[in-house]
């Protein structure tokens, strides 16, 4: 029972002119609608109103009496219920303390720390799984975060390919490991449902003790609990996440397992992401394979390098294109060419022409004749392909090297010297593709040793930029290029051209460029065959 | 016979373009016992600085530094190929130049020491666009990506391939003399690690390198940019050459006289100058700045010309860039530099493009 005090009696009308002490009997305190309880300076109760009698029946709890006046507002429990009691001082040490209810707000402040704690953690899981499209490292990230913040360890299962199912296990605070299992998901309940997505099953608890044995992580010990959760991907199946806990840890809620499959849905469409993303990637690569340039070498004695650039920096092909097809005869044949166009179309184009050049090798002594064979294939009434082509037949004779050159409507190469003068090959001739028949004339060149022939796209020398914006880089200017390029192997001019015309360019746009050299080895001995071994000397 | 001799005559070699005897000096050296990993330091690494060193000092051309490189190149890969293939058990290692970069070399060394090392390895090179790394990265996943830059002027372009990796899941070590002393810029620009050489790399790269940061925004890096001030002046630097180019055509008559070569020179000497004070607008470090501009004046000095040559130019930069207080900051601080010290020490640190033989005055002793 509430102690009953009597009440300081009213001060007398005219004596004073001070307010009436706060506990005084006036009606708008003792039945307003806050409990409101009169403590003196030892916390002893003087008086309480009429919500402090229903709210206190046994007297004010301990943590209120025994709270200083002087100090603010006074957090507390009463009942199982959460109050704060803010203090009114009086003059005597004495103090009315209201009580207010926060129950709810502090229900609603928790829960919203949980909410926001989650909703950071989708955040955070988020980024780090769309951070790659690499399927094992997104599969490790899904394991890791679940193991850090769902469970004490998480198994992720990929669908089974050829009835191999590869997954990660990730015990908390360790680093992800991959297996690839051969086993039957359909002895697991649920398993096999979470791994089609198909019917449609909620997450689902195994009985840890029937769990067949590769379910259970080495090292983790005793399970406690274990949850099944189907990994949604973005229409397909990405797999399936397992969730272990240790014995004597509480089982997941219901709460824990909805955040589960929220969190299982995000996994699953980024581990689906980075599956396409590999599929695609393997088809673009198998295709483009083809399309590439080729990685040029010494070819029967005959030192070629190319180096080739795409007006797309985000592409790897474009519309020039080079190949170098070594024959029996000892005569190898050099390509370069430029179609119409830009971009993955033109390389499809040049991926056909190249084709066709293939198959005309056995004639390829004869440029006229594989000009126009070539020009035959492209002619089209309905749609214009058109290119322009240089052929340079290569071989080695004595220390120096015999070519044949024909410009088909492409640049003339250009021939370092071994002196330092830069000469023009002379020959020129029509575009293929466009007129019935093909002319060009065929220029006899020899080179002596560390002497190179130089063929070039004209987006090198159509390069537009330079210190002062928008020059060309033009001929003059790669021939000067050219001549400090005396007796260097033809890899390295390959590369310091194409370097020039990069940093003459800056950060421009460009066009395709591609550069070819043909070089006689230099000195004593014919450079290692292919690069690859010590090499062997001439006679 | 030590490493110094057998890089001695590797020297040589490659200084003769006698491309049979350098491989014979690294075969040789193989052959007489000697660990391969100091060879591709000590005996090819340092034939490298050394070519480095003489094209700093301005005495090889571009041209021949290019020939001794892929001279350099073919020794590596004939000395790699004569080796017993390591078998990978250790990390998976992206080893890459910064896009632009053309000194290959060096991230090829990193490659073969990390190989030999035992780690997978993909060595993708130099000229490779940051969308074929990230796609690389994406299709491959490896541990870290090992990331060269030797010009100061690749910087930003660093940064934002650091980034776009990390953005990727793969964290970053950096090298390379870009990255400037004790690789200060490697961490302003967010990089993981930085190793000064290619056995400190490997040996790094023994520890998984830390996780990239999730949700870190390139700005954090730098939160001056957002002054704009490098935006502005690196999208107008074409017409800041020009303007500062013809000022010095009115103030300095004798060019009137220069030939078309000459011209283009003095451009591309005025383009340097803008390109690393942009950098250093970028990365706000004003040492960037003013080391490029000491060892150009270093390289004038070797020349008998005085570094005051450069203070008209920058002077007249100074006028274009009047409204962008961190750029004339710079300019005065770096013209007070010039014209107090004769002799101003040598630059160390990153490796500035070879120029500043054209300026006016400067050909004329």
């Amino acid at each position: 029972m509430l102690k009953k005090v009597n009440a300081v009696p009213l001060s007398e009308p005219g004596q004073s002119t001070r307010p009436a002490p706060p506990h005084a009997l006036a009606t708008g305190w003792q039945g307003a609608p806050y409990p409101a309880v009169v403590l003196d300076h030892d916390g002893v109760l003087l008086v309480a109103n009429d919500a402090a009698e229903a709210l206190l029946p046994f007297g004010p709890p301990e943590w209120l009496t025994s709270a200083r006046s002087d100090g603010g507002r006074v957090p507390g429990e009463i009942d199982h219920r959460s109050f704060e009691a803010h203090p009114v001082p009086h003059d005597d040490g004495a103090a009315t303390w209201w009580l207010v209810e926060d129950t709810d707000t502090r229900l609603a402040l928790d829960a919203l720390r949980v909410e926001r704690k989650r909703a950071a953690l989708l955040g955070d899981a988020s980024a780090a799984l769309l951070a790659s499209l690499n399927i094992d490292r997104c599969t490790e990230v899904a394991a890791r975060l679940a193991a850090e913040h769902l469970a004490d360890a998480a198994l992720v299962i990929a669908p089974p390919v050829r009835r191999q199912c590869s997954t990660v296990v990730c015990l908390r605070g360790q680093e992800p490991v991959h297996h690839a299992l051969r086993v039957d998901p359909a002895a697991v309940p649920g398993l096999s449902e979470a791994l089609q997505g198909f019917p449609p099953v909620p997450s689902r608890w195994i009985d840890p003790a029937s769990a067949p044995e590769w379910l259970r992580p080495e090292g983790f010990g005793e399970i406690g609990s274990m949850v099944v959760t189907p990994l949604p991907g973005l229409g397909v199946a990405a797999g399936a996440l397992v969730l272990l806990r240790h014995a004597g840890q509480p089982a997941f809620s219901e709460e824990e397992e909805i955040f589960a499959r929220l969190y299982a849905a995000r996994a699953g469409a980024a581990m689906s992401a980075a599956r396409m993303f590999a599929q695609q990637a393997s088809i673009t690569d198998t295709l483009m394979r083809e399309l590439l340039p080729p990685r040029l070498s010494q070819v029967a004695g005959v030192e070629f390098a190319g180096r080739y650039r795409p007006a797309q920096d985000t592409e790897r092909i474009g519309g020039d294109f080079y190949d170098v097809h070594p024959a029996a005869d000892e005569e190898s044949l050099a390509v370069l060419g430029d179609v119409c166009g830009k971009g993955l179309e033109a390389a499809v184009l040049t991926g056909k022409i190249r084709t066709t050049l293939r198959a005309l090798l056995p004639g390829a002594d004869n440029h006229d004749r594989v000009l126009n064979q070539l020009n035959d294939t492209l002619l089209d009434p309905v749609s214009t392909r058109f290119a322009t082509l240089v052929l340079a037949s290569a071989r080695r004779e004595g220390a120096g090297v015999r070519l044949r050159v024909s410009c088909a409507g492409h640049p003339a190469p250009l021939v370092v010297r071994a002196d330092g003068q830069v000469e023009q090959v002379s020959s020129q001739g029509t575009l293929v593709g466009v007129m019935p028949k093909v002319r060009t004339t065929t220029a006899q060149i020899t080179l002596g040793p560390g002497e190179t022939c130089l063929l070039f796209t004209d987006g090198i020398t159509e390069a537009r930029g330079g210190p002062l914006g928008e020059e060309m880089f033009g001929e003059d200017r790669l021939r000067r290029a050219l001549a400090d390029c005396v007796g260097m192997p033809a890899d390295a001019i390959v590369e310091h051209v194409q370097m020039l015309a990069a940093h003459w360019l800056g950060a421009r746009d460009h066009d395709d460029m591609a550069v070819v050299a043909i070089t006689a080895p230099r000195g004593r001995h014919l450079t290692a065959v292919g690069g690859h071994s010590r090499g062997r000397f001439t006679a | 016979m030590t490493p110094q001799d057998r890089a001695d005559r590797l020297w040589a070699a490659v200084s003769a373009r006698d491309e049979f005897e350098a491989e014979e000096v690294v075969l040789g050296a193989v052959e007489a016992g000697v660990d391969p990993e100091t060879v591709l330091l000590e005996v090819i690494g340092a034939v490298q600085r050394r070519v480095g060193q003489e094209w700093a000092a301005n005495r090889l051309s571009v041209a021949g530094e290019h020939a001794a490189t892929a001279i350099n190149e073919r020794v590596v890969s004939a000395l790699v190929l004569s080796l017993p293939r390591v078998r990978p058990t250790r990390a998976k290692v992206a080893v890459a130049c910064v896009d632009g970069e053309w000194h290959a070399l060096p991230a090829r060394l990193v490659a073969e020491v990390l190989r030999l090392r035992g780690f997978r390895v993909d060595y993708l090179g130099a000229q490779v666009p940051t969308a074929h790394l990230i796609t690389h990265l994406h299709r491959t996943g490896p541990d870290a990506v090992a990331l060269s830059s030797s010009i100061a002027t690749r910087l930003p372009t660093a940064h934002a391939t650091i980034t776009a990796c990390q953005a990727a899941g793969a964290p970053v070590i950096a090298g390379g003399a870009a990255f400037g002393p004790e690789g200060r810029y490697a961490l302003l620009l967010g990089a993981q690690a930085w190793a000064p050489d290619a056995r400190s790399a490997a040996d790094r790269l023994a520890t998984p390198l830390p996780l990239p940061r999730l949700g870190h925004q390139a700005i954090d890096d730098l939160p001056h940019l957002a002054d704009q001030e490098y935006t502005m002046v690196s999208r107008t630097s074409a017409l800041l050459v020009k303007a500062v180019y013809t000022g010095l055509e009115d103030r300095l008559p004798e060019m009137g006289g220069y030939t078309e070569e000459q011209r283009q020179r003095t451009a591309e000497d005025l383009a340097h100058i803008v390109d690393f004070l942009t950098t250093a607008l970028y990365i706000g470090d004003e040492g960037l700045f003013t080391g490029f501009l000491a060892w150009t004046a270093d390289i004038l000095a070797a020349r008998s010309v005085p570094a005051r040559v450069l203070l008209p130019a920058l002077e007249l930069l100074a006028a274009e860039l009047r409204d962008f207080p961190r750029a004339t900051a710079l300019l005065e601080q770096s013209a007070a530099v010039l014209s107090t010290d004769p002799d101003p020490a040598p630059a160390t640190g990153s490796r500035p493009a070879p120029q500043a033989q054209h300026l006016p005055g400067a050909t004329t002793t």
